[in-house]
């Protein structure tokens, strides 16, 4: 039991290798490994979960190393919360993985799989180190595999990807000079150590630069208006699956790293009265939640427009911080898994769609709710909960948000988080009123066609599900210029592999949305605990 | 007053929650798809009718299901005020069931199962509401129904449709936002959310944050009530089917609003702390404004729907100003008036429906002599107009006399004036109704040829249900005892007369 | 005093001035490549300021040698050492990624000037 921490990482990177090496012989037993290592990182992560509850944190040390020489792993409520929405989010979008791959990058899935699970090694080792340099490695790996999976998209995303490996290089670069200048003013690395030594260094230069430093670089690595540059892009020309996968957990962990720093390594004290980051972190938190819902407003790519409500969203997590009281911080973090459901299952039905029609303009959406009855409910689910309908999960971390800026006495948040649901009320209906409505005559074939360039008519239908997963050769250059996708295949409702993982989403987006107080009593509560006092 | 565990309020919420699920997958086979309707209203209004007896002895049915917030449950109770529209609008359930029928098929419309399905989902969201222990439930089931409702204003699929059911929602959505926002701000402020006769709220939260509250809460329910200059949404939302626009935009949606109203005077704020704000003044004045101003505008109207609507906007006025008067005879007018409109107005809505479905008339001036076509729907109109009016032995006027004896209370001359005046005006918009289609004649009405018995059967317990009302305002499911009960929740007082 | 702030402190001021440099490069320059050389620059200075914080005058190697002892103040601190071979292997990595990227870029739009390909993805979608 008390190798849980480290149990979980060490299952997704030895998945990642098996992978790779089962994808180079078969396809299909890669895809095996993978499923079955993420299904096991899941059910240990579930163990976490249930143990943390009952039995209180688990504290694992490397090579029965103690620190602060050894690496230290730490389960406690707040990381086993984090690493159970990611082996959650991972799971379903390894079920929905192949079938999406197959269509959207053909001839690549057998990098895809390694991929996945080197991501959700990173992620969940950043969850589960206790150590801040170790944080800093784990970063790094998920952001690597992230790359991966993102470049594959279209033909633009390379350009986006890369604009994300800058600013994600130089935000690694500040939080490891950030540790840097921690270690060199006190001596460890230690998570713990470094919370029990820094109080006496409060005032010390270094100690300040460090937080800044380290709060800047993950803020960058979680899109934290204005650093939010990168993302739009990358998340819009990705592959479905890459998308639905890293844009529900990725910057979300960074907002944890945030979380954790702001919490257990420098006290909440420092944070919010010497060196007041969260109150900055509010404030820019604010503007993003505005800037992303109008710029969300704009778009009629639906892929676009979820990739600015993530800024937006991702914003309601940092305002959490930004209030800093026990239900601010609640609001946020119940927002990361809130938004972990809904942002995943909105990018998986965008997936979905385009399998199915060819389609991403949300104008050229009448018709859908009749085509794909299962995957319009489910898509109908998570876009009244970005809203705030009760009682589906995204009403909770809002109202939660709403309880901590009346406890803050901060009307302007209070408004902002008014204001923000009304405008997302307007891109989401809107979406809502066209899949619902009857297509006019042609409408639903023809763009379907004209979406898809000729080049992907020629180049794709190339690679048949039986030949071998092209490891050698890579795809051809005509593939590339359409992103490899094939035209739309035909059928109503979405494929059973991929309607699974939208369904379970959906249905769990209304069970959280029920039951969030079991979330918020067991496992949030005792996280916030140190800022009630 | 005795607490009891029952999970007959739950039930009550559920049954047609779960009609709806098996409506939407029997959507092939369409009579099996309306037993479901009609079973599911049956059994709601068996639930609901089962608690009573109970509630008028003085028991009150609670039943906690989940937490939704640390300290507040998702929490079902059942007292007089709750016991009272939940009763109307289940019982009104039952016939706009069959008149559905009637009517849908009629037309042939399509998206029968969609409206179905929605249909049941905002009953239960509409029992949810009434059944409400807390203002997070309340304001959970109120979100719901909105939500809900916006399917059947698009029903149509036109153009028109859609841009009404946007607008629609921009009014809904700020309307439950402003509810969410307060109820965080009274969670914070009172700790507790839980519903009390005679209000938890206090003075010592301080002026500012219970002005706030009470705008923000008036913000959102003055939306659903029509109060102007909020109701700009009701009469276009009449483009959705007729039978939507009976029950749902002239019972359970709108008074919907008006019970959030109720809920907010007599159960979050208490009578005496809103006198002494000054805050139920300024409700009461928006109140007598929208009364005239709307009965007005439904003079100008031609299209019949249209008239009917703003006739609904003034008459939930006069619910909310008996409300926002503060005075136990006015409350229980206002009570008693959300009953007796229910019936007339329902009644006036299912007599439009029948007849656009069965002559295609829409407006005011080609019903001349349709009365002899179809004399059974225009009597009833008959009933239902001259009810709205004000006239005695038909629900309407038992209403309007407490309302008016509450305003004479309240030591308001003027809101007495008001209501006379808009009960002049009532008469002068819907009675010409009637004499032009008995009195006048014109070309094309074939002597004797009336609606379907699915419409015409609703329509005549409809109006009996008026007059029924009127003459005996306890004799039907004790409505007056249990508006009493309600108003001696709120105020205190019992009232040694009885019914008139 | 204002002598030993600038003297005595020399190696900060060198590293803080490879960081601007690198920053620079990744933001002023309009070429991805040099973006790339730029990030190169930024992460060496990180790695310089890691091991010039582990250095010790007189220091030496951090294997144990008889003649110095047990002394700590004998070696130079391994831990940043490890930790910056840990960071270049990370850093190389990026860099190769980096570098796999402006291959497929250049392959599909035939440069490497960030306004080019900006404008050829404006107008061909």
């Amino acid at each position: 039991m008390n190798q849980i921490p480290v149990l979980i990482p060490a299952i997704l990177l030895f998945t990642s290798f098996a992978a790779f090496f089962g994808g180079m012989i078969r396809l299909r037993w890669g895809y095996a490994a993978t499923l079955l290592g993420v299904a096991a990182s899941f059910l240990v992560s579930m163990a976490g979960v249930a143990h943390v509850i009952a039995n209180g944190e688990i504290r694992y040390h490397l090579g029965g190393w103690a620190p602060p020489v050894g690496i230290e792993w730490v389960l406690d409520p707040l990381s086993a919360f984090m690493v159970a929405i990611v082996t959650t989010i991972g799971l379903l979008v390894v079920v929905y993985l192949p079938r999406s791959a197959r269509f959207e990058i053909p001839g690549k899935e057998a990098f895809a799989y390694p991929s996945v699970a080197l991501l959700l090694a990173g992620l969940t080792g950043m969850c589960l180190t206790g150590d801040v340099f170790n944080l800093y490695v784990f970063l790094e790996i998920a952001a690597l595999a992230a790359y991966a999976l993102l470049a594959v998209g279209d033909r633009r995303a390379p350009v986006a990807v890369f604009r994300y490996l800058v600013f994600g290089a130089v935000g690694g670069g500040f939080y490891l000079l950030g540790v840097g200048f921690l270690y060199f003013s006190a001596g460890t690395l230690n998570m713990a150590d470094l919370a029990e030594r820094l109080p006496e260094l409060y005032q010390s230069r270094a100690v300040i630069a460090a937080a800044v430093l380290m709060v800047t670089g993950l803020g960058l690595k979680m899109a934290l208006f204005p650093m939010h540059l990168w993302l739009p892009d990358v998340y819009n020309f990705a592959p479905s699956a890459s998308a639905g996968l890293i844009a529900p957990i990725m910057t979300k962990v960074s907002a944890y790293a945030i979380i954790r720093l702001f919490l257990d390594v420098f006290h909440p004290v420092f944070l919010i009265e010497i060196l007041p980051v969260t109150a900055f972190i509010g404030w820019l938190a604010a503007g993003g939640i505005l800037f992303g819902s109008v710029m969300a407003m704009a778009q009629t790519d639906l892929r676009r427009m979820l990739a600015y409500s993530s800024v937006g969203q991702i914003s309601y997590i940092a305002l959490g911080i930004g209030l800093a009281n026990p239900f601010g911080l609640i609001g946020g973090l119940l927002h990361m898994l809130n938004h972990a459901l809904m942002k995943g299952v909105l990018f998986l039905i965008g997936g979905a769609i385009r399998l199915r029609t060819g389609l991403v303009e949300v104008p050229e959406f009448a018709g859908l709710g009749r085509k794909m009855p299962w995957t319009m409910a489910s898509f109908t689910i998570a876009a009244l909960a970005m809203v705030g309908i009760p009682p589906t999960a995204g009403f909770f971390s809002k109202y939660y948000l709403l309880l901590g800026s009346v406890d803050a006495g901060n009307w302007i948040f209070f408004a902002i988080i008014i204001v923000s649901s009304l405008l997302s009320a307007v891109y989401f209906f809107r979406v809502i009123e066209m899949i619902y409505r009857e297509p006019e005559e042609g409408v639903i074939s023809e763009p379907a066609v004209a979406a898809v360039p000729a080049g992907a008519m020629a180049g794709g239908g190339g690679h048949g599900d039986s030949l071998p997963p092209g490891l050698g050769g890579g795809p051809r250059h005509d593939d590339r210029r359409s992103g490899g996708a094939r035209p739309p295949e035909e059928g109503g409702e979405a494929p059973g592999t991929m309607l699974l993982p939208i369904l379970v989403l959906a249905v769990l987006i209304l069970l959280v949305g029920i039951f969030n107080v079991l979330i918020v009593d067991r496992l949030l509560e005792p996280v916030v605990a140190p800022l009630s006092g | 007053m005795e607490t009891l565990l029952d999970l007959r309020p739950l039930f009550a919420i559920l049954v047609s929650a779960v009609a709806a699920v098996a409506i939407a997958f029997t959507g092939r086979n369409p009579n099996l798809r309306e037993t479901w309707s009609v079973l599911a209203a049956v059994t709601k209004f068996a639930l609901v009718a089962s608690l009573l007896p109970g509630v008028l002895a003085g028991e009150r049915y609670e039943v906690d299901l989940v937490q939704l917030a640390p300290g507040i449950e998702l929490g079902l109770r059942v007292d007089p005020a709750g016991l009272l529209f939940a009763l109307s609008a289940s019982f009104l359930w039952i016939l706009t069931c069959f008149y559905s029928i009637g009517y849908m098929r009629g037309l042939d419309e399509g998206k029968q199962t969609r409206f179905y399905a929605m249909l049941a989902s905002c009953l239960s969201a509409t029992i949810g509401l009434c059944f409400s222990a807390n203002v997070l439930t309340f304001v959970i089931f109120y979100e719901i129904l909105s939500v809900a409702t916006y399917p059947l204003v698009t029903h149509a699929g036109s153009e028109k449709a859609y841009r009404i059911g946007r607008q629609y929602l921009v009014y809904a959505i700020t309307a439950g936002i402003a509810l969410v926002a307060g109820t965080a701000l009274i969670h914070q402020t009172a700790g507790t959310l839980d519903f009390q006769a005679g209000g938890f709220l206090d003075a010592g939260a301080g002026t500012g944050v219970l002005w706030t509250i009470f705008l923000l809460f008036m913000l959102g329910f003055g939306v659903k009530a029509g109060v102007m200059p909020l109701h700009s949404w009701l009469p276009n939302a009449m483009i959705a089917p007729t039978p939507v626009s009976a029950l749902l935009h002239a019972v359970a949606v709108v008074k919907a609003g008006v019970f959030g109203f109720v809920r907010l005077v007599g159960f979050i704020f208490g009578p005496e702390l809103l006198g002494d704000m000054g805050a139920a003044a300024l409700l009461a004045a928006f109140a007598a404004a929208t009364i005239l101003i709307a009965s007005c505008i439904a003079l100008t109207k031609d299209d019949l729907k249209a008239r009917l609507a703003y006739s609904t906007v003034g008459h939930l006025s006069y619910i909310v100003l008996g409300v926002a008067l503060l005075v136990p005879h006015a409350l229980l007018g206002a009570a008693l008036h959300m009953v007796t409109h229910a019936a007339m107005k329902i009644t006036l809505f299912f007599c439009a429906g029948a007849i656009y479905v069965h002559t295609g008339k829409k407006k005011v001036s080609e019903l001349d002599g349709i009365g002899r076509q179809m004399p059974f729907t225009l009597a009833a109109f008959g009933v239902g107009a001259v009810g709205l009016a004000g006239v005695p032995l038909i629900g309407g006027f038992v209403s309007k006399w407490y309302l008016a004896a509450g305003s004479v209370d309240a030591g308001g001359l003027f809101f007495l004036g008001v209501l006379l005046l808009s009960g002049l005006l009532n008469a002068a918009y819907l009675v010409p109704i009637v004499t032009r289609a008995f009195f006048r004649t014109s070309e094309g009405h074939p002597a004797f040829n009336e609606a379907s018995l699915f419409m015409v059967v609703p329509i005549g317990i409809t109006a009996a249900l008026s007059i029924l009302l009127g003459i005996h305002p306890d004799g039907l499911f004790r409505f007056f005892s249990v508006a009493e009960a309600m108003v001696a929740g709120i105020t205190g007082t019992t009232f040694a007369g009885g019914a008139p | 005093m204002t002598v030993d702030l600038f003297i005595g402190r020399y190696p900060y001021y060198l590293v803080a001035l490879l960081l601007i440099i690198g920053l620079y490069g990744i933001t002023r320059k309009r070429n991805m490549l040099k973006k790339v050389i730029g990030m190169t620059i930024f992460q060496t200075s990180i790695y310089l300021f890691f091991i010039q914080g582990a250095t010790k005058i007189g220091g030496t190697i951090p294997i144990f040698d008889p003649e110095r002892g047990l002394d700590p103040a004998q070696y130079l601190n391994p831990l940043p050492q490890v930790m910056i071979l840990t960071a270049i292997v990370v850093g190389v990595a990026i860099t190769g990624v980096a570098l796999s990227l402006l291959l497929l870029i250049y392959r599909e739009y035939g440069s490497l000037d960030e306004d080019t390909v900006l404008r050829k993805m404006r107008e061909d979608p």
